[in-house]
């Protein structure tokens, strides 16, 4: 990741571009054709009985802000319900009251002092830890955000 | 998600019973993520209630039911902590741990026939317990008997330096008294919770204990906690949203299940929780994310953060007049079958089901789901008492005498009963208490 950061800018723009479509390639290849699939169905065929609150926007803006794929129309559907039952707190009157954000805020939060006093287990977490590289958790590049809907070749490239 | 993990550090509670003695006898399931109100959507599969294959509801069934096969409708246990619940009702252990974030420890109590504490929020230490909505969760304490479980929350309640919003009040291990001076109690029946999906039978159970404490000379009065009709709204935007942030540690990095995808982190994530989680918690997290949408912060999070202190303070409005504990029914009727409690999905039965109990967990009160009686079908029904604030002992004290005073039938298992030589011994494991 570091020596693509360092590179001059065409090159980068070339690298990641291939990375993109490596990506998807391998996304269709490891059976995310589905996902894809549905998502470009979701879009072609407008549900008339859905209120259209959760906009094909919304879907996206999710999708990525929670790094979890909705996956079908029926988790659509269910997130609507709970939007429309969330709904219902309109009714109450709540002017003038402070919002809670725990029953505890009339105590003093304990805070101990910063000294440390356990520790040195790094063995024992790095064994939970698929990929480790001495005591590095390896991860895969960072910086490269997921696709949007409308850059997604899956079928041309592989 | 977590598969393969092996925790590298015991949780608080975990620890202080190991180190007063207890054996650890193995992990229990439950729902995913301890989202759901049946313990029907765990990794492992669903939780079968001991009571399915008890005496006491297969004697009934015979009667309705020919020639059908006898494992093919066997109940739910409630959740999400049924496992849990199973164990301690099949005599498996002595006492077994749950969570508490909405019912989960009370709802598979009172349907497997057990005792289920939920102890103040802050008195139990939560390092350790895998967080859902870090205001309202606690550990939660399953038992056969109410002294079992005092004995336990002697051992666990108390201050924690690990985990920050435990009180620093002192606390002692406590004995409970055999007498509750009931007369000198006053008991209030919420009437909001006189809810119309609630089963007759429930609802008869609920008022003979009213009836009965009346009777030993205690005030019963009717009380109101008005914002109760919100009180499952409230609680399904604050749980989702609290869900959205803390499910966000699970990314296969350092811990869990990872993917094979490696052309970026996003990706990687986005792939290993797709994986790891069931549609259940991604629901969860997806209308978490959107109730803290920029655009829809104020009206739902903000709003619900502000209903709850409404509905709090409902809770310390009741106490401050003058009543000890609340009455009210734990589950709306007895378990159901497995196959028809999938009929619906886990977000409308979880609305369904929470609707007793999750209003305690938004106030951080103590309560305790005490088994009743068994219904016309030979299944357990469960009451729950609610107590102030930090008044867990005298809690207990009330639900211990009220414990007594309807002698819960123990379940009979063919199992236990070919252990047993004698209907006493079989009464006696029902409290198998360590002072014996």
């Amino acid at each position: 990741m570091s020596s693509l950061l360092s590179a001059p800018s065409a090159l980068r723009e070339d690298a990641l571009r291939r990375l993109k479509r490596e990506m998807w390639a391998r996304a269709v290849k490891l059976g995310l054709r589905s996902w894809v699939g549905w998502r470009r169905g979701f879009t072609s065929k407008a549900d008339p009985q859905r209120s259209g609150r959760v906009t094909a926007e919304v879907i996206e803006h999710l999708e990525r802000l929670a790094l979890v794929d909705f996956g079908s129309l029926e988790a659509v559907a269910r997130l609507e319900k709970a939007i429309a039952f969330a709904d219902r707190l309109r009714a109450v009157d709540t002017d003038g009251v402070e919002p809670m954000e725990s029953v505890l805020e009339d105590r003093c939060l304990y805070l101990r002092s910063d000294n440390v006093v356990e520790g040195n287990c790094a063995e024992e977490l790095l064994q939970n830890a698929h990929r480790v590289v001495e005591e590095y958790f390896v991860a895969p590049p960072g910086n490269i955000s997921l696709p949007k809907q409308d850059e997604q070749e899956p079928f041309s490239h592989i | 998600m977590l598969k393969g993990y092996v925790p590298p550090y015991n949780a608080t509670v975990v620890q202080k019973l190991l180190d007063k003695g207890a054996v650890l006898m193995g992990k229990t399931n439950l729902d995913e993520f301890a989202m759901g109100s049946g313990s029907t959507d765990g990794v492992f599969g669903p939780v079968k209630n001991p009571w399915s294959y008890s005496k006491q509801y297969r004697e009934k069934r015979k009667q309705k039911a020919h020639g059908e096969n006898e494992d093919s409708n066997w109940l739910i246990t409630g959740g999400s902590s049924g496992g849990s619940a199973a164990a301690v009702a099949a005599f498996t252990c002595f006492a077994a741990l749950g969570s508490d974030t909405g019912g989960s420890t009370r709802n598979p109590a009172a349907h497997c026939g057990v005792v289920g504490f939920k102890p103040s929020y802050g008195l139990v230490s939560r390092h350790g317990l895998i967080p859902l909505v870090n205001s309202m969760d606690v550990p939660g304490i399953l038992t056969r008997c109410v002294d079992d479980a005092a004995i336990v929350l002697g051992m666990l309640a108390g201050h924690d330096p690990k985990d920050s919003t435990t009180i620093q009040d002192p606390v002692k291990p406590f004995t409970l008294p055999t007498s509750a001076d009931v007369n000198k109690l006053c008991i209030g029946i919420p009437k909001e919770y006189l809810a119309p999906e609630l089963s007759s039978e429930v609802r008869s159970f609920w008022s003979k204990a009213a009836n009965l404490f009346e009777s030993e000379g205690a005030k019963v009065i009717e009380v109101s906690l008005p914002h109760t009709s919100y009180s499952i709204v409230c609680y399904h935007v604050l749980c989702t949203s609290e869900v959205a942030s803390n499910m966000a540690r699970f990314d296969g990095l350092e811990y869990g299940h990872r993917c094979d995808i490696n052309v970026s982190t996003e990706a990687m994530y986005a792939a290993t929780r797709r994986e790891g989680f069931n549609d259940v918690v991604r629901g969860r997290i997806l209308s978490g994310n959107f109730f803290l949408l920029k655009e829809n912060y104020e009206n739902y999070f903000i709003k619900a953060q502000k209903v709850r202190r409404l509905i709090a303070n409902d809770f310390v409005n009741v106490f401050n007049s003058g009543v000890d504990v609340l009455l009210t029914p734990t589950t709306l009727s007895e378990a159901v079958p497995y196959l028809e409690f999938i009929k619906e999905d886990n977000r409308t039965r979880s609305a369904q089901d929470d609707i007793f109990t999750q209003a305690v967990n938004m106030a951080g009160l103590p309560a305790v789901s005490v088994p009743v009686a068994l219904s016309n079908q030979g299944l357990p029904i469960g009451l729950q008492f609610i107590g102030r604030a930090f008044c867990d002992q005298q809690l207990l004290k009330i639900a211990k005498w009220f414990e007594k005073q309807v002698q819960f039938p123990v379940i009979q298992l063919q199992e236990l009963m070919d252990d047993c030589s004698s209907d006493f011994e079989i009464e006696k494991l029902s409290s198998v208490s360590l002072k014996q």
